[in-house]
């Protein structure tokens, strides 16, 4: 009988056999995972949305054409993607940052932390600032929600011969959802800023030194990088295709 | 909530495989060169005709996809999670396949109903 009950206790030492975790992630972590999956899905929508209405449309403005000035300088035309590249640069720049936190946080070194989470934080605010240029310029030229430039100008957005009508159709569609998709990715952008700086402080007060693990940077992390996964997507579809 | 995530911590290390510096460098070099190449098939390949822009489209998504790959698996870490949350995190993801296969689709009847 004895023998038996040691064979199923030795059973119950697989991972699903129930007692500890099968995933062996903190529960935190695993909670900011699934935040994010349903955060995908919500950008997903927003972005296949903006790609069905992109198909079916007759036309639709020109991105090397909308995006060919570098706001902030006096390039007004023949620079497309130059912008929007810097943007991208700094993105995956402060991702690097981000991470290269993480690993200094994983040999508990608190100063290295703090300096990374800092340039982390430098990156996420020179991005908003860049988008906060390219939104301005947009909105200067007569771009807004529900709002297109006059006849004259929106001409320069697309191929010769296009029609009117056609132009005025396609550009409010493309300024709803420039602005819809940009806004939410870049208030995404803006709450990391400021959950990285909450946690920047929390290090710099020694809190993860006390609890004996930066295991709370990683979560962050975790946030920081899917911002910089759904600007890959936003870049690729509303800057290249 | 002390002991906690140093068990975590000593289960990766048993792993053996997670991100050091230098891999975290080649990661985003990797990441630098698909952009760059991205940048030269819009700025030199199309407008110079040596690619039309429909074989472009699809060599962008997939270069964006490769992209996300190396975001989520190596700066994001889940490459060296156990294979159960592997699964947990990119089996909903079909349910994203599945919205932008049904709307390619509507959208091409949509075409129609504009014109």
């Amino acid at each position: 009988m004895s023998a038996t009950v040691s064979q199923i206790d030795e059973l119950k030492t697989t991972p699903w056999s129930g007692g500890r975790s099968p995933f062996n992630v903190e529960y935190g972590k695993m909670m900011m995972w699934f935040f994010l999956l349903s955060d995908a899905f919500t950008f997903s929508s927003l972005l296949i949305a903006y790609g069905a209405l992109r198909f079916s449309a007759p036309t639709w403005p020109s991105p090397s054409l909308v995006f060919q000035s570098v706001p902030g300088t006096s390039i007004e035309h023949g620079a497309p993607l130059v912008f929007v590249g810097l943007m991208t640069f700094i993105l995956i720049m402060s991702s690097v940052t981000m991470v290269l936190a993480v690993e200094a946080g994983h040999r508990n070194s608190k100063k290295e932390v703090i300096w990374w989470m800092i340039g982390t934080i430098i990156g996420g605010v020179m991005f908003l600032s860049c988008q906060a240029l390219e939104w301005n310029h947009l909105h200067s030229e007569g771009f807004w929600w529900s709002a297109i430039p006059n006849k004259e100008t929106l001409q320069e957005f697309f191929e010769k011969g296009v029609p009117f009508a056609q132009q005025q159709m396609t550009s409010h569609q493309f300024a709803n959802l420039f602005f819809t998709i940009t806004g939410f990715h870049g208030f995404h952008v803006f709450s990391g800023v400021i959950i990285n700086i909450i946690i920047t402080i929390n290090v710099l007060l020694g809190t993860y030194e006390k609890r004996g693990s930066y295991l709370m940077i990683e979560k962050v992390g975790l946030y920081w990088h899917f911002v910089d996964l759904v600007w890959v997507f936003v870049f690729t579809f509303f800057y290249l295709v | 909530m002390s002991s906690e995530p140093t068990e975590v911590h000593h289960a990766e290390g048993e792993h053996g495989d997670t991100m050091t510096r230098k891999r975290i460098w080649k990661v985003f070099f990797i990441l630098l060169a698909i952009t760059c190449v991205e940048f030269f098939i819009a700025l030199f390949m199309v407008p110079n005709h040596h690619m039309p822009i429909n074989i472009a489209n699809p060599v962008y998504i997939v270069l964006t996809l490769f992209k996300a790959f190396y975001i989520v698996a190596f700066f994001m870490h889940l490459k060296f999670e156990k294979i159960g949350m592997v699964y947990a995190i990119l089996v909903p993801i079909l349910f994203i396949v599945g919205l932008i296969l049904v709307l390619t689709n509507e959208s091409h009847h949509w075409i129609t109903l504009r014109m």
